[in-house]
């Protein structure tokens, strides 16, 4: 029977199907639920790895030991893993090995949007791109076999709207298999890639994709559709959808292999129609290798409003969807402009809107630092987290964050190039064990003066709540070692350490100020769990303004906290509204009570005692 | 009108079960014997940011994203959000919004104004062939429990939708957990019955 899944669900399906034994992966969206669900499925290790390298360097030495695995991460934790891919695509495995990119075009949830696609022709190793979620787990299921038959990994590319989106999807049962290999492998000259191996092995490689190319002129998740021979779109993954809603009449070449492509059956495809484009997402992938075999593509530029960029047609940045498609085939003269008639035109309100950016939730405990942070006005090297939503106002916290563990080597950089200021990194629990780790000890190591600050909120927050190395339990429940931060961090050379709750606003202010005093490294750990937490959930409780007490100082409203209301009551002597706690938002952090100089909002133990 | 193709998009705020209803309905589509698509953002569900889906129901349907201004019924948990999303409706098109009001941070830091009643209304009757409120929360308390909301405003779609009810709290029931049917049930019944009032 056919059921909705998400593309990430129907993967994990595929790998489970293809009788996956190992799956490793470090969280981030859109990839995150791919793992999550197939810890679930029988039959199957899998696991958090702290980063993408660490994963797919396990999936390759679980695939070297004979069994099927998979690897997967969001599209930059490729650049983080690109070294293993590398040595992976040179010497092949004992069992299929597939690694899956889940891109980000319109970057809903990442820092850019590059085409993974490359990655696929940098290393020499076939990418399959599926475009629903049925041809993701079809495809999975073909990368393994793939894998196995051309002794290569094999990358599968997906998108946020393969990821994130439900289509009907027939699913299977598991093939079993048996570990391919009686033993592990002591094959020097395809396993050891020292340089006279290597040597050896990049022609092999070189072969390999060439014969890829070959094979995929008959692999059946190409195909061609034909329609009308006035116009002919070579397509892949969602792309293909958006051709099929836009161009009803054409003729279409699906590619369910994006690289290496059938020449042949390109060139046979563009001799059958009289116009020929190519309808993809991002980079001109297929576009430019197109053009290389020498076919003629339809170049738009006599047509009217045509403006030449990068790709000929469509955007190089961004999502498509229908209207992009569309407004970018009428401006290229491919279809004609709509009557105008039934159109939604722009609307105009008359007033502006009001946005509704993301916020730290209520109760975070990254508030209290990001606030004294903020109020210290030294420059702060940001995070991927949570509390890289710092950066927005009143906070205004954050003032660098390129990538995973960047803020430590960035801070030590503008430290050691003499910079006049005192810089802070700041990242969470998860993203110092992802790269902080190295990037601290090269600060210890050459001793300069950044001050770091990890925020422990004891779990991945920002894709959802994912067990790490410091939380006691892995991604399949059981309980294991919980890694504590303060010896670790005096194991890489740091003296001067310091746990603090992170909710204790004052202690982690009084300790800031003196630090930025003393010369050296430092690391402050601000340790508190995300509110959101189910152990934290239960204690959660509901504080009250005193409007008697209160006189609109604004002092509370710049600590950004989404419970935090101007109530409609105003001080009689300042006229400025007096502040207002929503009672459906509030956890009862107290971050308010405490930066409150009036004493105007009562903690528990305040309120208690008044009780009594 | 009895349920044929179908564009909805649904928009809200994070917490408010969008994504929820969003796969009731995306599976309703399939049980009236449609094929059925559901695209949703959900990034920053949890931090108090704006949450969009789509769901498509036709014979075939290719693209996940409905195309801007092709939605044939937008369902907003939030008014704002109803104004947010409103260029995204067909000019024909049908508009269901939840009386909720949640400000959003620059509201509540006094950066900007939450929109007037009267100036969102009348936005929505411009744009709009047929506006409808449901208080989906006042409904859902009235149920039981405040988190059924969602399944709440979900029958006031079943009444705008012409459908039977046999077929959408089979789909409630398999997306809800077990401890919390009989609730989701009566939310969906009134929100059902108080448009069908109305209508």
């Amino acid at each position: 029977m056919k059921r909705l899944l998400s593309g990430n669900e129907a993967i994990a399906y595929g790998a489970w199907e293809a009788g996956a034994m190992v799956a490793s992966a470090y969280p981030g969206t859109p990839s995150t639920e791919i793992l999550e669900y197939l810890a679930r499925m029988p039959g199957i290790y899998a696991e958090w790895a702290p980063n993408e390298k660490v994963a797919l360097d396990v999936a390759i030495g679980a695939a070297y030991a004979g069994r099927r695995a998979l690897a997967t991460m969001k599209h930059v934790g490729v650049n983080v893993a690109a070294d293993a891919l590398f040595y992976a695509a040179m010497t092949g495995a004992e069992a299929g090995l597939v690694i899956v990119s889940a891109d980000d075009p319109a970057m809903h949830s990442s820092q850019n949007e590059q085409d993974n696609r490359q990655f696929a022709r940098f290393t020499r190793i076939p990418c399959l791109e599926p475009s629903d979620s049925q041809e993701a787990k079809d495809l999975t299921l073909a990368a393994f076999d793939l894998s196995e038959q051309f002794d290569t990994p094999v990358m599968l590319r997906v998108t946020t709207r393969i990821c994130h989106t439900s289509t009907l999807t027939e699913v299977g049962t598991r093939r079993e298999q048996s570990t391919r290999i009686d033993k592990y492998p002591r094959n020097h000259q395809k396993y050891v890639m020292v340089p006279a191996n290597a040597r050896k092995r990049h022609p092999v490689n070189e072969q390999r994709i060439l014969d890829l190319a070959q094979f995929s002129e008959n692999f059946a998740p190409n195909w061609v559709e034909m329609r009308s021979t006035s116009l002919g779109i070579i397509s892949a993954g969602v792309a293909y959808q958006y051709a099929r809603e836009v161009f009803p009449e054409a003729s279409i070449l699906k590619l369910g292999m994006v690289y290496p492509l059938p020449v042949n059956l390109i060139r046979e495809f563009a001799g059958k129609v009289e116009r020929l484009i190519v309808l993809e997402e991002l980079d001109p992938f297929i576009e430019e290798q197109v053009r290389l075999m020498g076919v003629q593509l339809y170049d738009p530029k006599d047509a009217a409003g045509y403006t030449p960029h990068a790709k000929l047609i469509f955007p190089i940045t961004g999502e498509l969807d229908p209207a992009v498609v569309r407004q970018s085939a009428i401006r290229a003269g491919l279809i004609e402009a709509p009557v105008q008639t039934k159109m939604q035109g722009p609307i105009d309100l008359g007033f502006a809107l009001p946005g509704r950016p993301p916020v730290l939730c209520a109760g975070c405990p990254h508030r209290s630092t990001l606030y004294i942070l903020s109020k210290l006005k030294l420059p702060v090297n940001g995070d991927i987290g949570c509390y890289t939503l710092g950066v927005t106002p009143p906070l205004n916290a954050i003032d660098t964050c390129g990538c995973m563990g960047a803020s430590i080597g960035v801070a030590h950089g503008a430290s050691v190039a003499g910079d006049s200021e005192r810089h802070f990194a700041v990242l969470g629990d998860s993203t110092f064990f992802h790269t902080g780790m190295p990037a601290l000890l090269n600060v210890a190591y050459n001793q300069s003066n950044v001050i770091t600050v990890i925020m422990d909120n004891r779990i991945t927050g920002m894709t959802g709540h994912q067990e790490n190395p410091g939380t006691g339990q892995t991604l399949q429940q059981k309980e294991t070692v919980t890694i504590e931060f303060e010896p670790l961090v005096r194991a890489l050379g740091i003296e001067r350490v310091l746990t603090l709750d992170a909710l204790d606003i004052e202690t982690i202010e009084k300790t800031l100020k003196d630090w930025v005093k003393l010369d050296g490294p430092a690391v402050l750990i601000t340790k508190h769990g995300c509110a959101l937490l189910p152990e934290e959930r239960r204690g959660w409780s509901t504080l009250k303004v005193n409007g008697e007490l209160c006189n609109g100082c604004t002092v509370c409203f710049r600590i950004s906290c989404p419970a935090i209301l101007k109530s409609e009551q105003m001080d009689p002597k300042y006229n400025r509204p007096l502040a207002l706690i929503d009672p459906l938002m509030c956890t009862g952090c107290e971050i308010c009570a405490r930066v409150c100089p009036r004493d105007a909002i009562p903690t528990r133990e305040q309120m208690l005692a008044q009780e009594v | 009108m009895s349920p044929q193709k179908m564009n909805f998009m649904l928009v809200g705020v994070g917490g408010q079960g969008t994504l929820l209803a969003s796969d009731i309905l995306a599976d309703l589509g399939v049980r009236l014997g449609f094929d059925s698509k559901k695209a949703e953002i959900h990034g920053m569900a949890q931090r108090g940011g704006s949450v969009t889906s789509f769901v498509r129901w036709d014979r075939q349907v290719f693209s996940p994203i409905i195309a801007k201004g092709e939605v044939d019924i937008l369902v907003a948990f939030e008014k704002l959000e109803a104004l947010r999303f409103l260029d995204q409706l067909k000019p024909c098109g049908l508009l269901l919004v939840n009386t909720q009001v949640i400000e959003p941070i620059t509201v509540k830091a006094g950066d900007s104004l939450y929109p007037a009643q009267a100036d969102m209304q009348a936005a929505f009757e411009k744009t709009a062939s047929r506006v409808c409120w449901v208080d989906g929360l006042a409904l859902a308390e009235k149920a039981g429990n405040a988190k059924a909301s969602n399944v709440a405003i979900l029958g006031a779609l079943s009444a705008l939708l012409d459908s039977p009810a046999e077929a959408w709290l089979e789909a409630v029931k398999a997306h809800v957990p077990p401890k919390a049917i009989e609730v989701n049930r009566t939310a969906f019944r009134l929100g059902r019955e108080q448009l069908l009032v109305e209508v």
